[in-house]
């Protein structure tokens, strides 16, 4: 096991390897990408754009570039001052990267717990009852609701939410938009959340409902099922244990990797609408100004999620399912 | 033969389908002893597993629908609801499966299934339930009981598991046994261990068995009586030796002649029944094997009822043929000739 864990987290660094090369390759591939020109302004010099070249190092071989980008990531990580020639700078206003999404992960995070709590209890339930009343009006009524929950686009819920719950003078409910540290005011940084929580989650619980309620009726139909019933099970318990147990593995590597995709600032719309100053919000500025390095940044910070917790729940998997444990 | 346990009174199973109502079973009668073995012989889609299954209330739904009776001890399980059924289940009357490959839960311990079942029934502790199921292991011949107690389901053999789900039918002592073709998803090695551990186990556990299967063969040691079943019907029921011996229904006679044995001439080839089994939704019009039926005549056109028409013994069938006639007939059948032609 500890061997299959090792090997699951060396994997991992493999991974966040090749994205970076990835990216960065694209990036030199795009046309009008060139940064020395952009930094240069609209009117500029030849001389000009020579001399930016040099000081950003731009004239240098891209292997030399990617290797002085990763290191400025590295140390940027690392705690304390750096030197100047230690930061990873924005190409567009030389903020340095690191520090602005570090500045976007409280947003990120906050939003992507609580709507993954909200989206994953929901999402179970909604599963489990219209399973259990499957074909009857309740389930019925529950797919009806899903479906219309997976079909509404973030930006237009929650521009809806927003204007019928914030922004009407009549019944300001909720905050219109932004985010409070959870650390100045938790009750402004929960009232500021509720709605893009609930925004979020709409669409995951619908999905998951509907991805639970079909393993659940296929589960339903295993022998071991009928072995349960014949055992002379409550039928609660036959659904307790012997079904839900079952059909929620594939559920937990969904939730895993949805998880992992909005802490490493997918939420892009949700952030946007809401004015949440995340990550995925400052994603999506960057890439409007195609700035190379907090986009190489931002795509590192959510590889890193999604590769960690694909290796997360794989671990989980082999303790879910026996089968599937390294001998 | 001991006290009677079950009888079971024209039962009827109906499933509602889109494509009309399927008589799954219909009007099927048998009756069981303590002590007894009934061994249940018929084609794939004949009604034994729903008989069976029909017993436990596992074919509850609501587009099932039930007629007569299934009585044991004097209460009338169809009618008992499905809260007191529960206790019937898997306490007094328990069931094993076809396939134990697939019966046994994959995410949980094979020992923590069978503590399960215990702990359903019987106001013990947790720690007397597992000492008990490592008993039932040792009992059902499961090696070094102990360790594999804590084991998961794909740990065993196929074998092992159909072991491990005889320990957990047995677990609390039951009436009936039921079991539902238990040996047909193992290798013909496993099956007479299997199917001798269980008549072991019964003589032990003083219970009755209901022994279902398409194979003759499986029955042929260790059941008392024999019925068959054809398209939701009793064809055919008697004595074992007088089923074999001394068969009266041409299904018998097929389903006999389908099973490879020594004693037949080499190189000759193996019989079988033609035609497929009917749709139980568009039976046949009079006798339900008609068309598949050799010797079918014109009085085949009218259903023949199940009755005693040797008159030796108690051997019931449902065939318009004379007893002689049959007599006649069947060797031919059994040998494949028919099949042949």
């Amino acid at each position: 096991m500890t061997a299959f864990i090792i090997r699951r987290f060396l994997g991992m660094i493999a991974v966040l390897f090749a994205v970076s090369i990835l990216v960065f390759l694209i990036f030199i591939i795009v046309p009008g990408g060139d940064p020395a020109s952009r930094i240069a302004g609209k009117h500029p010099t030849p001389q000009n754009v020579v001399n930016i070249k040099k000081k950003w190092g731009f004239d240098k071989p891209f292997y030399v570039q990617y290797y002085e980008m990763m290191r400025k990531v590295g140390t940027g990580l690392l705690p304390g001052n750096h030197s100047q020639y230690d930061v990873l700078r924005s190409f567009d206003d030389q903020t340095n990267v690191v520090h602005e999404i570090k500045k976007g992960m409280p947003a990120t995070f906050s939003l992507t717990i609580g709507a993954g709590l909200i989206w994953l209890f929901w999402g179970v339930m909604v599963g489990v009852l219209s399973a259990i009343t499957a074909g009857r009006w309740a389930d019925r009524m529950i797919t009806t609701v899903a479906l219309v929950g997976i079909s509404m686009p973030v930006f237009w819920l929650g521009i809806i939410t927003r204007y019928f719950l914030a922004e009407k003078p009549s019944h300001p409910w909720f905050p219109d938009g932004g985010y409070v540290p959870l650390t100045a005011s938790p009750w402004e940084w929960y009232k500021h959340l509720i709605l893009p929580w609930f925004v979020l989650a709409v669409l995951f619980i619908g999905f998951y409902g509907r991805v639970l309620r079909s393993n659940i009726l296929d589960t339903i139909n295993e022998d071991y099922v009928r072995t349960a019933r014949a055992k002379g099970l409550t039928p609660r318990r036959v659904l307790a244990k012997h079904v839900l147990r079952n059909s929620l593995i594939p559920v937990v590597t969904l939730f895993g990797l949805d998880f992992a995709a909005v802490l490493g600032g997918g939420a892009i719309l949700t952030e946007t609408v809401f004015e949440l100053h995340g990550v995925g919000f400052y994603a999506a500025e960057r890439v409007g100004a195609l700035d190379l390095p907090p986009i190489m940044g931002v795509t590192l910070y959510g590889a890193f999620f999604i590769v960690l917790f694909s290796a997360i729940i794989d671990v989980l998997y082999a303790f879910l399912d026996p089968r599937i444990r390294p001998a | 033969m001991g006290e009677r346990l079950l009888e079971v009174k024209d039962l009827k199973v109906g499933f509602t389908t889109e494509d009309g109502i399927v008589r799954a079973v219909d009007g099927v009668e048998f009756e069981l002893d303590r002590g007894q073995v009934l061994g249940i012989v018929g084609e794939s889609g004949s009604g034994k597993s729903v008989t069976a299954m029909t017993m436990l209330g596992l074919t509850r739904a609501h587009n099932t629908s039930f007629e007569g009776q299934v009585v044991y001890k004097g209460q009338d399980l169809l009618a008992m609801p499905e809260r007191r059924l529960r206790d019937v289940r898997g306490n007094e009357i328990a069931m094993i499966f076809q396939d134990p490959m697939t019966s046994l839960n994959p995410v949980y311990r094979v020992g923590d299934q069978i503590v399960e079942a215990i702990l359903t029934h019987e106001d013990v502790g947790k720690r007397t339930a597992r000492q008990r199921t490592v008993e039932l292991l040792r009992r059902v011949g499961i090696p070094n009981p102990s360790q594999r107690v804590d084991d998961y389901p794909h740990q065993f053999s196929g074998g092992m598991r159909q072991r491990a789900m005889i320990a957990m039918a047995l677990s609390c002592n039951p009436d009936i046994l039921i079991a539902d073709e238990p040996t047909t998803a193992l290798d013909v090695t496993i099956q007479a261990q299997i199917i001798e551990l269980i008549d072991q186990l019964k003589d032990d556990f003083n219970s009755a068995v209901i022994l279902i299967t398409h194979d003759l063969g499986v029955v042929a040691d260790v059941a008392n009586e024999i019925l068959v079943m054809y398209a939701g019907r009793v064809v055919e029921r008697g004595p074992k030796r007088s089923i074999f011996y001394d068969p009266q229904h041409p299904y018998t006679w097929g389903l006999l002649g389908s099973i490879p044995r020594l004693d037949r001439p080499k190189g000759g080839r193996l019989a079988s029944i033609r035609g497929m089994p009917p749709s139980l939704i568009n039976l046949p019009h009079g006798c339900k094997f008609r068309p598949r039926c050799p010797h079918a005549f014109d009085r085949c056109i009218e259903e023949p009822d199940l009755r005693n028409r040797v008159e030796e013994r108690r051997h019931l069938d449902r065939c318009w043929l004379s007893v002689d006639e049959k007599r006649d007939l069947r060797e031919a059948t059994i040998k494949g000739e028919e099949a042949a032609a």
